[in-house]
């Protein structure tokens, strides 16, 4: 009986998430033409592949309990580091792209060490990260750098023919890549059940003698790498370096997360269900692009009001699987 | 007496304040001079007083939503919301008399004093966690205020606008008068009623306060609506400095500001009790930094990141783990920490 209704109270969103995407990607066909391609849907990877990365690693943080802000500002300054190495220094993107991924990785090691070892709240510690982030990035420069090398140009012109015409990015390819890896880390190693252990009740995880604290670290770790890895696509897409790049990312990344059918509270997702989060965003975007009369303020209408949809409905989910456990 | 001052909560921040402004002196040796001007109070000490209002004001609020163990992300977009309500309603009405401002002001705070209340009855109501529910006017608050002023900057011409943010009244800036206002209404109401009582009450344990007798659910709706009105008064004075109403980029980053200025001042992220005066020092350092980033000459774009030290600082002063394995601390506080952790270990 339990088992039954954990089920439910853990699929529901997502399910919703999917039928949510096929009625969007279904409007948007039936009301414009040449909606309805396959380029069209492919394009909501090409042009949100950055958003996807960093989504992953940020459902990792949410199913710890535990947030990340500082995501999109280390998009930006990424974006920076990249472009002034380049550029400047005129360093080939071997030794820039290595010191690029670093970057996140080191900035999401600190700031989950110091959640861990001196017990701060990730909110406000992932907050400064995000105000150090900016900041560093507006220090390298106030301006922004335009990206003029061939690798950079290679990585954002190429094109991948796919059967029936139509085509990706190697930025989708890195994508797929990342999402393949986390769904396997989810779901298929022992990280990946401490991580849901440690949302569902972090004193339980500590009880079991699961290692709460080198699994939390790595969690902040990985979506620093995340952040980093998404800023180098972002870097690819745009081909500049800029401190107000991706500003207010992380929040579209919560969303999207939260659309895909994670608990805020912790405890339940999956990535899966996080890049058609990220789908449903892009899907918003097309059909605003394809209405064409709308402005782009809508986006951020129509991506409060879904959010406040999942989170009522997972609300109401969470509410009457309690209630029924309690009747029992 | 001594003893007394240590232990004050507000000691650190005073310090901290007081040191900021002793490094301009050596950068501006009239740095604490105020003096009367075409009778208007002018110095840098006035113009930190001034220009922090907004950040004062919202950090008030945000310190009561705090308390209760919430948090209101949405108050950047709020001030941009009030912005472009104050405008859009007097938009056109130069030389109208002075009844427009009346009803921009009354529709501005009405208006944001609801969304607040909406951001309160996700929380109490539904049972929203209050990032959660913030979040979603943070992200929609600036699609609704680029709407109501048709994605523009819109700038308005009428002159009592002004007066809200830029005015003078008996030589003091008229936004100080504003803070004060707001300022002994949140201490009165808190102070001297039980209601600051229920309020830390609710934070410490809305369960607990519920079984008491407290009606949890309109603590939490009020303080919400209290932060909401915060806001809406902060983004009438900002959008009335500038005479202009920016959708995109007014009020952006203030959320952040006023969650530090609260930290800054002691009130813990955990809720349960709050400070006041403390916030408002608070506040006052986060503007004295940036003032004084701007100008002994440091580029203004360390601000961020000066900024960000200031908050792991303070965190880390803030958090136990970190003073014991750093300061050792005395016997008396190993007591203490050894009780909480008893505490905690028997579920």
């Amino acid at each position: 009986m339990i088992n039954r209704l954990s089920l439910d109270y853990k699929q529901l969103p997502l399910i919703a998430t999917i039928s949510l995407f096929v009625l969007m990607f279904s409007f948007g066909s039936v009301r414009y033409t040449g909606f309805f391609s396959a380029q069209v849907f492919l394009n909501l990877f090409i042009d949100n592949a950055f958003l996807i990365v960093i989504a992953v690693g940020m459902t990792f943080v949410i199913i710890s309990g535990g947030i990340d802000l500082s995501v999109g500002s280390v998009i930006a300054l990424t974006s920076m580091v990249a472009a002034s190495l380049t550029m400047s220094a005129q360093w080939s993107p071997f030794i820039v792209i290595p010191i690029s991924l670093l970057i996140g990785t080191v900035l999401g090691l600190v700031q989950g060490s110091l959640i861990h070892f001196y017990n701060l709240q990730p909110f406000i510690v992932t907050l400064a990260g995000m105000f150090l982030a900016r900041g560093l990035s507006y220090v390298i420069s106030v301006e922004t750098i335009a990206i003029d090398h061939p690798f950079f140009s290679y990585m954002a012109s190429t094109r991948i023919p796919l059967p029936g015409d139509t085509f990706i990015s190697i930025s989708v390819i890195i994508a797929l890549i990342i999402v393949a890896i986390a769904v396997f880390i989810g779901h298929s190693t022992k990280f990946g059940r401490t991580v849901y252990a440690i949302g569902g009740s972090e004193q339980s995880a500590m009880l079991m003698g699961l290692p709460v604290g080198k699994t939390k670290v790595l969690i902040y770790t990985f979506s620093g790498f995340c952040a980093s890895l998404a800023g180098l696509i972002f870097t690819f897409y745009m081909l500049s370096g800029y401190g107000l790049h991706a500003n207010g990312m992380e929040l579209d990344t919560i969303a999207a997360v939260v659309i895909g059918g994670t608990l805020l509270t912790g405890g339940a997702g999956y990535v899966a269900g996080s890049v058609v989060g990220v789908l449903i965003l892009g899907v918003i975007q097309t059909i605003i692009v394809f209405e064409g009369t709308l402005s782009s303020w809508w986006t951020k209408i129509a991506i409060g009001v879904l959010l406040l949809l999942f989170i009522v409905l997972q609300r109401v989910i969470v509410l009457r699987s309690e209630k029924k456990q309690g009747n029992q | 007496m001594i003893q007394s001052i240590m232990k004050s909560r507000l000691l650190w921040p005073i310090v901290i304040l007081i040191l900021i402004l002793l490094i301009n002196l050596f950068f501006d040796s009239n740095f604490f001079s105020v003096e009367v001007r075409n009778g208007h109070l002018t110095g840098s000490l006035i113009d930190i007083l001034n220009r922090g209002a907004p950040l004062i004001l919202i950090s008030i609020g945000m310190t009561l939503v705090i308390a209760t163990k919430g948090i209101d992300l949405s108050v950047g977009s709020v001030i941009a919301m009030a912005g472009a309500i104050g405008s859009m309603s007097i938009a056109g009405s130069e030389g109208a008399g002075l009844a427009p401002i009346f009803i921009a002001i009354g529709l501005t705070l009405l208006i944001c004093t609801l969304v607040g209340g909406w951001n309160g009855l996700l929380v109490s109501r539904i049972g929203v966690q209050p990032i959660v529910a913030t979040l979603i006017l943070m992200v929609a608050g600036r699609g609704i205020a680029q709407l109501i002023t048709g994605g523009q900057i819109t700038t308005v011409y009428y002159e009592p606008y002004s007066f809200i943010g830029g005015g003078y009244l008996f030589t003091l800036p008229f936004s100080v008068f504003i803070v004060a206002a707001v300022l002994i209404l949140a201490v009165v109401l808190t102070r001297k009623t039980a209601l600051g009582l229920f309020i830390e009450s609710v934070g410490s344990n809305p369960n607990a306060s519920r079984l008491a007798g407290i009606n949890s659910k309109n603590i939490m709706l009020m303080v919400y609506m209290f932060s909401g009105f915060c806001a809406g008064v902060g983004g009438l004075i900002l959008s009335s400095n500038v005479m202009s109403a920016d959708g995109n980029n007014a009020g952006l980053w203030f959320e952040l500001d006023a969650i530090l200025a609260v930290v800054i001042g002691g009130t813990s992220l955990m809720g349960g009790r709050f400070y006041l005066i403390g916030t408002v020092i608070g506040a006052l350092i986060i503007q004295s930094l940036t003032t004084t980033i701007y100008s002994i000459g440091v580029p203004a774009e360390t601000n961020l990141v000066v900024k960000a030290v200031v908050v792991l600082i303070v965190c880390l002063l803030q958090s136990p783990e970190f003073r014991k394995r750093v300061f050792g601390i005395g016997k008396v506080k190993r007591k203490g920490e050894q009780k909480a952790r008893e505490g905690v270990t028997l579920p």
